[in-house]
């Protein structure tokens, strides 16, 4: 198997999630696309440290995963807020940053 | 055809499969279980290249703990797939975003086949065999607590604060503390209102 | 000695501090205590800079005191520093003294007004200015104190703004010293332009080498100062303000526009007096001014009837004088009559004010009239500063009005015609003011009986300052009785380091014709003796022993009547000629260059960027997708440049 099958398929991957980001109204929804959009990019990573022959790679998607797993609790626990205040999860009423 | 290939392929498509119904059902709850599907099939991918302990974290971490988070949201907040979600995108502006998609795809495949040059033979061609220990958690584990030792520091203090931050966004306000809130707004109206007349 | 200058001024700067900041809540003896203790003590230390300066030998008596560099810019290089030399050392000893015996008058005149404090700050402010005008050593920091003293005289002026004729005679006095202002500041420029320094010693010593004698330049500096003097000193053009300004409380009256700060013009031009003798025609031209303010003030002042307007325009008449002594080069003559004009003058207006206090604050004369036995002291003080500004012998009038109608006759500069005008208007003074004391003081009691219920003489912290000055509008004069007696002229010698003149040319002269010229001296001082007491002798007629002689006189003459009692409508006429064209010029300027024109304008430009902000304001939708949309089609674009170029 090439790496380079693998770069591609976290490409796919990578723009089925930024589609998504564009096209969901449901905010949970849009916040699991951007987690699928950080894991292909940990995929490449992964790819590339297997093609490499270098551990590296892993530590970083270490990090990565760390990082995606606090983004997702702030991020939810904002969700929570905003359904409480507004009773929506349609992103398209939240929209009071214009002011 | 090799196992190899075989396992890449099933679990390739079983990703894009699960990627691609998570973007288009309704309901929040399947929403979460493709992507569930999702994960699951690129921890194979993970495992296959060697990265053993990663595929592990992945599904501990990812399916174990932060899909359950999303699921548990999704009931908390008690969504169907039946909430007003405002009129759909019109076909236009949904084709178009499409296309940006795609656009963004052919670009990817363009820069994975440019930054290779096409003749890297350690992107394009077959991957050769590797150490035993690659990618064990003795090999990942070293790599942390020594030359990652201070970000893998930070990512704790990181965590602390991501916690921190979650409870107090989302604390429900006590009844003492809306009472206050309540005065001080009625005080400042009061004011303002005062300065007009 | 010389390091102990900034006292002077300092003192009353820090009870304007004092009582300016903590205004309200400082009871009255404390604010009463702070404003005369500061002024008080620094008299004390003029007293002191005074006998320091004397001790020194008599031609290096000039003391500076630099404190820092206020405007280093440049050339242009100006110090807060003060000059002590004879000549601000007598304006500081008048200003203080005159002004510690005007702020102890004002606790008894002021004790019944709830605005004592501001009164008091502002008095003490004014104190500040006056003694920072006479004792800075250059013309821009002079012009602070300047500005200073003007600003203090419109917040006193209009001190009972609540009073429409107060506010506005404020801002007319305001306004019409802006006008000199400018004929200062302009004449400052030339001066720095051609001179390059603003100190006064250095440009006294540089002048004759800069300037060509009676060259245009010095003459135009000349001219542009007069200017400024005349705005400050009430001098034709400029006067119409100074009769308004008695809208203020009387000591202010007494202070400010009759003691100091009007004296300032002829305290600048002694200061200048370098560059004078240097410009005779402009020489010329502030003697002529000076006379014919003199003359022309004093007409007027025959007819009023309000008390404090006949002393207005008599100062104004007495300025006259003494610019007429500046402009025959005597300055030394027209700073000897300001100092005793100080004294005679401000008892004046403290006695009109102990009267008005006494009247229950009428000031018409026509209501007034046998206060005499009423009030004693009052009486008694200004019939003695009636007599000195008359000019009996003896009285410190005579000696300072004599020397300049002498110097106006005899002096180089002079004139036959000048000092047949000052002799007139030396009968017209002893006139009008025994006219006052006669309508005043004697006949028949015209008050209403509730006025004359309440008459009494003033508290003692009234007539104390009184009593002081009195004595002082005797003796005050004796430091400068002319050489014609046989005597020294002390004041004179104090001053001749200090002011240029023709005093050599001026000795030699007396020495060459001291025969003819002292019986010539004798001969002018005896007849305008004789006719101060003609004059004395007809207001008797006419207003103590025949009154109804006046009237019939005034039925007779009524139309030069109605032209004096309407001050020859100067007031009219500046309105007609200057003020109403201003008036509708600056309404033109107003309401169709500002408003409709600079305004329309500017809110068009607004109009246009509010219209087209309204559209661009479309792009943020705060559409969270939309954002992300752009921001893909962001990275799509930067990846496929990156990609193909």
């Amino acid at each position: 198997m090439p790496v380079s099958a693998f770069l591609v398929l976290a490409g796919v991957l990578f723009a089925i999630g930024a589609v998504g980001v564009l096209i969901s109204r449901n905010i949970i929804v849009l916040f699991m696309c951007v987690e699928l959009m950080l894991n292909s990019a940990n995929l490449a990573l992964i790819a590339f440290s297997r093609a490499l022959h270098v551990v590296d790679g892993h530590a970083f998607v270490f990090l990565v995963l760390t990082v995606a797993a606090a983004e997702v609790a702030v991020g939810l626990a904002m969700v929570i807020t905003i359904f409480r205040n507004r009773e929506t999860i349609n992103i398209d009423r939240i929209s009071i940053l214009k002011w | 055809m090799t196992l190899d290939v075989a396992i890449f392929f099933i679990s390739a498509i079983v990703a894009v499969f699960g990627a691609t119904m998570m973007i288009t059902v309704r309901n929040p709850v399947a929403s979460v279980l493709y992507l569930l599907v999702s994960f699951a099939a690129q921890a194979v991918l993970f495992i296959q290249l060697g990265a053993l302990f990663l595929g592990v974290v992945l599904i501990i971490v990812y399916v174990g703990a932060i899909l359950v988070l999303f699921l548990f949201v999704v009931m908390l907040l008690n969504l169907r797939g039946g909430e007003d979600l405002g009129q759909p995108s019109r076909p236009m502006s949904r084709f178009s975003k499409y296309l940006i998609g795609a656009l963004l795809l052919v670009e990817l495949v363009f820069v994975i086949r440019g930054s290779a040059g096409g003749t890297d033979q350690t992107v394009t061609g077959m991957m050769g065999p590797v150490v035993e220990t690659f990618g064990s958690v003795q090999d990942v584990g070293m790599l942390l607590f020594t030359t990652y030792l201070y970000p893998f520091e930070l990512t704790g203090v990181l965590l602390l604060v991501a916690i921190v931050g979650a409870v107090v966004i989302a604390k429900r306000e006590t009844e003492r503390e809306a009472a206050q809130k309540k005065q001080l707004v009625e005080e400042r109206g009061h004011s303002s209102e005062e300065k007009v007349s | 000695m010389a390091e102990y200058i900034y006292l002077v001024p300092l003192f009353p700067l820090i009870g304007f501090l004092i009582n300016g900041l903590l205004l309200g809540r400082l009871p009255r003896a404390a604010v009463n205590f702070i404003a005369c203790a500061s002024v008080g003590l620094s008299f004390i230390v003029a007293v002191m800079l005074f006998f320091d300066l004397r001790a020194l030998p008599e031609g290096q008596r000039v003391l500076e005191q630099v404190l820092f560099t206020w405007i280093p810019s440049g050339a242009l290089q100006v110090n807060i520093g003060f000059l002590l030399d004879p000549l601000s050392a007598v304006m500081i000893l008048v200003v203080t003294g005159v002004g510690f015996l005007i702020h102890i008058y004002s606790t008894g005149y002021m004790s019944h007004d709830p605005g004592f404090g501001r009164y008091f700050t502002y008095l003490n402010l004014f104190t500040f200015s006056m003694l920072v005008l006479v004792l800075a050593d250059s013309f821009p920091f002079m012009f602070v104190g300047w500005e200073g003293v003007g600003l203090c005289s419109y917040l006193l002026i209009g001190f009972w703004f609540e009073k429409k004729s107060a506010s506005d005679a404020g801002k007319k006095a305001f306004i019409v010293n802006r006008i000199g202002d400018a004929g200062f500041l302009l004449g400052m420029f030339i001066i720095f332009w051609q001179v390059g320094s603003l100190q006064f010693t250095e440009v006294m010593a540089a002048a004759p080498a800069v300037f060509a004698a009676g060259g245009a330049l010095v003459t135009t500096v000349c001219i542009l100062l007069f200017v400024g003097a005349t705005g400050k000193s009430a001098q034709i053009p400029l006067y119409v303000w100074l009769p308004d300004a008695m809208e203020g409380p009387t000591p202010v009256s007494a202070l400010i526009h009759a003691a100091t700060m009007v004296t300032a013009g002829v305290y600048m031009l002694a200061r200048s007096s370098v560059l004078y003798t240097m410009a005779p025609d402009a020489l010329a031209v502030v003697a002529i001014i000076g006379a014919a303010t003199a003359l022309f003030a004093a007409t007027i002042g025959t007819a009023q009837n309000d008390i404090k307007r006949v002393l207005a325009y008599s100062t104004v008449s007495q300025l006259g004088y003494m610019f007429l002594a500046c402009g025959v080069a005597a300055f030394t003559a027209g700073i000897f009559h300001l100092m005793t004009h100080a004294f005679f003058k401000a008892l004046l207006f403290l006695a009109a004010g102990s009267v008005i206090h006494g009247m229950s604050d009428i000031q018409d004369m026509r209501q007034m009239g046998g206060l005499k036995k009423y009030m004693p002291i009052t009486f008694i003080t200004m019939l003695l500063a009636t007599l000195a500004i008359a000019g009996i012998p003896g009285f410190s009038g005579f000696f300072s009005k004599d020397e300049i109608l002498w110097k106006s006759f005899s002096s180089s500069h002079g004139h036959i015609l000048l000092w047949i005008i000052g002799f007139i208007t030396a009968g017209l003074t002893a006139f009008y003011m025994f006219r006052l004391i006669y309508m005043t003081f004697y006949g028949k009691e015209r008050m209403s009986d509730e006025v004359k219920h309440h008459l009494h003489e003033s508290p003692r912290s009234m007539t104390l300052p009184l009593v002081v000055l009195a004595v002082l509008s005797v003796i005050g004069g004796w430091v400068g009785i002319p050489h014609v007696f046989g005597v020294t002229n002390h004041f004179e010698h104090w001053l001749a380091p200090v002011i240029a003149g023709p005093h050599q040319e001026a000795a030699s002269h007396a020495l060459a014709a001291a025969g003819s010229s002292a019986a010539t001296e004798f001969l002018l001082m005896g007849l305008t003796v004789v006719l101060v007491l003609f004059s004395i002798f007809g207001a008797y007629m006419l207003y103590k022993k025949r009154p109804e002689l006046s009237t019939s006189l005034a039925q007779k003459f009524s139309g030069l009547q109605a032209l004096l009692v309407n001050k020859y409508y100067v007031d009219e006429i500046y309105g007609a000629l200057v003020v109403r064209p201003i008036v509708t010029g600056s309404v033109f300027l107003w309401k169709i260059v500002d408003v409709l024109f600079i305004d329309g304008l500017i809110n068009g430009f607004a109009a246009i960027y509010a219209d087209i902000s309204q559209v661009a304001r479309r792009v943020q939708t705060g559409r969270i997708r939309s954002y992300a949309t752009v921001f893909v089609l962001g990275v799509v674009a930067m990846v496929g440049y990156f990609l193909y170029w």
